[in-house]
């Protein structure tokens, strides 16, 4: 009895142990990225990055606002359309679903999710490009909502789930009807874990860069409206970073930075926002 | 607790609301005035430097004009073209007689080829030990990227290259895995001076190398090469000069080991320059000329010979005559060399037949 | 109470219309209603990009048919086509990232959510979080400065040391290859793992643990045995979403994979995967069979996706075992 004591305690100690070397090695692998980008993109981020407009090559200076203000369109386009298809879907299927229907569109949601990025990007092309005859903000929101759907879905559904029955029972049995009790009870229960599922797709879609390719494309200038060719963080990075102009490594760099920190700030946002309602809950 | 929690919450509503807003006002107020044109162009990468510089100067000159240009490839560039999503093409290889008849019954008008700059390719490599200059023949470019050649003490490699002690280590060969003008013009020479290339593998922005690995855009290549010992790869000369590489030199067809740089990258046009077709689609690669450097190439605008915009088409012709004057005087600095003088007059001639 | 029933498909007869408005008038149905045209909003979209893809790609499978899937040349000057190589690639570095990913980014989900005090597991949560932001350029830059390097001159030399034996440690070292691939994968792909799983651990009823406890189990087994069995379908859904991503990742990969298609039976070796080359090659491709061989490219990334999504959801109903959050 002692020696099979001392042996789950062993274990116990171990395992515990090795989580916590998982942490450590995923972590400082992590703050080693962070770090990186600091220590290269820091000395580029000036006032004017955020104010001026690209500078073409061998003149030094210039910045990326246009990029900034495109970013943030793409962004709010992406999200006025993923996030309420995604989150309804969620919804649907955790709460209303039958069991074939439901299936199936769980299945073509971890589908969507592994289409790649390039080949959604060639999708808004032909659905939204070419009829247009334009490259444009909107194809360039539209493809990356598209491909904001898929977690948003996984998440809200998820959580959604992991709301104890007891809580929708209570509900019910308070005499609330279905709908009133997801709405007022369920969802806020979940909202928090929903919400991490939403801001980490909203921060890979913001990082996104090959369905810009096609659609948003690229513009030197202000982009004015939504049809219009765009520039964004995600294709300023990647054209600037294979240049062979240290300056525009620089930014590049410096860009990457700005757009951790736009994350950043949508993610604090989302949490202060709602932080009555999440606080509402336990655990 | 509650009431700071509120306040903060509030503030940051109202704060990203003004920020919203001041940033759509400093959008809107910047955007040119009046009746801006709007263009946008897409294609090759190769010349994107010294085009976003030309965009940008023309737009200093001209404020109401906005030339978006992008690099998104040659074949992007012809792509966009036929379908009609931008207003002209760049490309680095110029568009195949199927091509042209396919842009014609599309868009039911001709689409014409203006070059612009020269460029050329340099083969770059890193031998552990050797800091110096290598000079390379067709036959051993040939061979090395064929996979023939597989040590760099090989005797083709070593009996033009007397005096230096080249290691018996495989060679790494490097070249672009994405399609691109660079790769086109390399291929293109190979094809000329080796005839097992040519049938083996061919021309085009991408093909099926035999051998080695693929670096993604210059800098792949770049960095593949600065990082892997004893390998070799290809480059845009202004790329190896912007990052201080070493490259070799070649034979040409005239027998001389040229150094590429701008004198010897003209000297390869002017002989085209004299039998320049009508419609500037010509290769110089393996170009006669005792100073010719053989791998240089013409990299070319796309521009539709019917523009029914009448604002579109007055900007076009008016950037494509000062490209020709003005413009070229901005090529060099960037190690872009500029458009012989017979090519420039015959292009002055041809932007007339844009309608 | 309003009646829940799932609404009827298929030609309604007179009196079902009648009956099906009437349900409508209850905030129910109208829910319902709402939710399910949204998630058939979702299949929607993905029919209509699988049927885009299908007939974007006909030249091409007109051409070459199923050898599409056995051919292992990649020509575009001659026009021969073949995939083998890409989705040997594509399952290879898939494969590396996830046997990495998983183990990591589980444990130190358990470690955040069980073991550290909440301050600091939110605030490295919120970390791993701002990661998924990061471009796949940027992962790509990095790797290309730090993990290739690190790759050639100490880890692939040790591994061939000291497993040298087997052939997946054997031939020539270049520092880029499958196993760097691998690896940037894995570290792309594990902030989805770890925030995901974190948070459907703390979801947990701290009943569930307690009980556990009670009943004389030590930290570890509880959260073994009782904890993560229950939170069980939404790490597996982490994974999923971690799969799918690592399926259709791109500049990352293709920037420390070696761009070489071809079939070996080395890590080290270089190789190519289906995203990489589609985005290397799209933006170049003229001739008309030439774009619909990389869009059939996209089409076979789909279908190995429903292949190996469908065997992992099999792997899970055959694994599947009461007391978990679902019914």
């Amino acid at each position: 009895m002692n020696y099979r004591m001392a042996w789950r305690k062993s274990v116990n100690a171990a395992m515990l142990s090795l989580t916590g070397l998982c942490t450590l090695l995923t972590v400082s692998v992590l703050f080693f990225i962070l770090g990186y980008l600091v220590w290269n993109g820091a000395g580029a981020i000036n006032w004017d990055f955020f104010t001026k407009l690209p500078k073409p090559v061998g003149e030094t200076g210039g910045g990326m606002a246009n990029a900034i203000v495109g970013s943030a369109k793409l962004l709010l386009l992406a999200a006025l359309t993923g996030v309420p298809i995604g989150f309804m879907g969620g919804v649907y299927l955790a709460e209303f679903g039958g069991k074939t229907f439901s299936f199936l569109v769980r299945y073509t949601t971890d589908l969507l999710n592994g289409v790649p990025s390039i080949v959604m990007g060639i999708f808004a092309y032909t659905m939204v490009v070419l009829p247009m005859k334009h490259f444009s903000t909107l194809a360039g929101g539209l493809a990356l909502g598209v491909m904001m759907i898929p977690i948003a879905v996984r998440s809200t559904e998820e959580f959604l789930r992991t709301v104890p029955s007891s809580l929708r029972e209570g509900a019910l049995a308070l005499g609330a009807s279905k709908w009133k009790a997801i709405v007022t009870v369920v969802i806020p229960a979940a909202l928090r874990g929903i919400l991490t599922g939403i801001v980490l797709d909203l921060a890979r879609v913001a990082g996104e860069t090959a369905p810009l390719l096609f659609t948003a494309f690229n513009n030197r200038f202000w982009s004015p409206g939504w049809n219009q060719p765009t520039a964004s963080l995600p294709v300023m990075i990647f054209t600037y970073a294979i240049a062979p102009y240290e300056d525009w490594h620089r930014q590049a760099w410096a860009a990457g930075l700005v757009l951790l920190g736009l994350v950043l700030l949508a993610n604090i946002t989302a949490r202060v926002v709602l932080a009555r309602k999440l606080s509402s809950v336990a655990g | 607790m509650k009431k700071q929690w509120s306040i903060l919450r509030g503030l940051l509503i109202v704060g990203s609301l003004l920020a919203a807003g001041l940033l759509w006002q400093a959008q809107r107020s910047v955007a040119a005035p009046a009746a801006p044109v709007l263009l946008n162009g897409a294609g090759a990468t190769f010349p994107y430097p010294i085009y976003s510089k030309w965009f940008d100067e023309y737009h200093k000159l001209h404020p109401d004009i906005q030339i978006n240009y992008q690099s998104i490839g040659s074949g992007g560039g012809i792509r966009q073209v036929l379908a009609g999503t931008v207003d002209f093409g760049a490309t680095d290889g110029p568009m195949t007689d199927e091509q042209l008849q396919d842009y014609k019954g599309k868009l039911g008008h001709d689409i014409l080829h203006f070059p612009t700059v020269l460029g050329a390719d340099v083969p770059t490599y890193n031998i552990p030990g050797f800091s110096g200059q290598l000079k390379f023949t067709p036959e051993a470019l040939a061979g090395i990227f064929l996979g023939k050649i597989t040590r760099w003490n090989d005797p083709a490699i070593a009996s033009v290259n007397p005096g230096v002690n080249l290691p018996g280590n495989d060679i790494v060969v490097v070249h672009r895995s994405d399609g691109s003008g660079t790769t086109y013009v390399w291929v293109d020479y190979l094809c000329k001076v080796s005839e097992e290339w040519r049938t083996k593998v061919g021309r085009g922005t991408s093909v099926n190398w035999p051998v080695g690995l693929g670096g993604k855009g210059n800098e792949g290549v770049a960095g593949l090469v600065k990082q892997t010992p004893n390998s070799v790869g290809y480059v845009e000369l202004i790329y190896a000069i912007q990052n201080k590489m070493p490259y070799g030199t070649v034979r040409n067809s005239a027998g001389n080991f040229i150094n590429a740089d701008l004198a010897s990258v003209t000297a390869a046009a002017a002989g085209a320059a004299k039998e320049m077709p009508e419609d500037f689609r010509v290769s110089i690669t393996n170009a006669p000329g005792k100073n010719a450097y053989p791998i240089s190439s013409f990299t070319w605008l796309l521009v539709p010979a019917t523009i029914a915009d009448g604002a579109k088409r007055t900007t076009i012709t008016d950037f494509l005559h000062w490209m020709l004057t003005g413009g070229q005087n901005l090529a060099e600095p960037l190690a872009y060399a500029r458009l012989p003088k017979e090519v420039v007059s015959k292009e002055v001639k041809a932007i007339s037949r844009i309608r | 109470m309003a009646s829940t029933a799932v609404m009827v498909e298929g030609a309604p007869r007179p009196g079902r219309v009648r009956a099906f408005l009437l349900r409508l008038r209850s905030g129910d149905e109208v829910a319902h209603l709402i939710t399910l045209v949204f998630a058939s909003a979702i299949l929607l979209i993905t029919v209509l990009l699988v049927f885009e893809l299908y007939r974007n790609s006909a030249l091409s499978r007109e051409k070459f048919g199923w050898h599409f899937l056995t051919t292992r040349t990649w020509d575009p000057v001659f026009e021969n086509f073949g995939a083998l190589p890409f989705i040997f690639g594509t399952v290879v570095t898939s494969a590396v990232g996830l046997l990495l990913a998983i183990p990591l980014g589980v444990g130190a989900a358990i470690f955040l959510a069980e073991l550290a005090p909440p301050r600091i597991s939110d605030a490295l949560a919120f970390t791993i979080e701002l990661l998924a932001a990061v471009p796949s350029v940027i992962y790509g830059l990095l790797a290309i400065f730090t993990l290739v390097p690190l790759l050639r001159t100490v880890v692939q030399p040790f591994l061939k040391k000291h497993l040298g034996f087997i052939p997946l440690f054997q031939g020539p070292n270049y520092g880029v290859g499958l196993l760097a691939a691998g690896i940037i994968l894995a570290i792309m792909i594990v902030p989805f793992i770890i925030s995901i799983s974190r948070e459907v651990l703390i979801a947990v009823p701290v009943e569930q643990r307690e009980a556990a406890l009670a009943l004389g189990a030590t930290r570890w087994e509880s959260t073994w045995k009782v904890v993560v069995p229950y939170a069980r379908a939404g790490i597996l859904g982490s994974i999923f979403l971690a799969m799918a991503r690592a399926l259709g990742e791109t500049m990352a990969v293709t920037m420390v994979i070696g761009n070489d298609p071809k079939i070996t039976s080395s890590l080290f070796a270089p190789g190519y995967s289906i995203a990489a080359v589609i985005a290397n090659e799209f933006t170049e491709a003229t001739s008309d069979l030439y774009i619909h061989a990389l869009i059939e490219l996209g089409l076979v990334l789909f279908v190995l996706t429903i292949i190996l999504n469908g065997l992992a959801r099999l792997l899970i109903l055959a694994t599947q075992r009461k007391g978990t959050a679902h019914p």
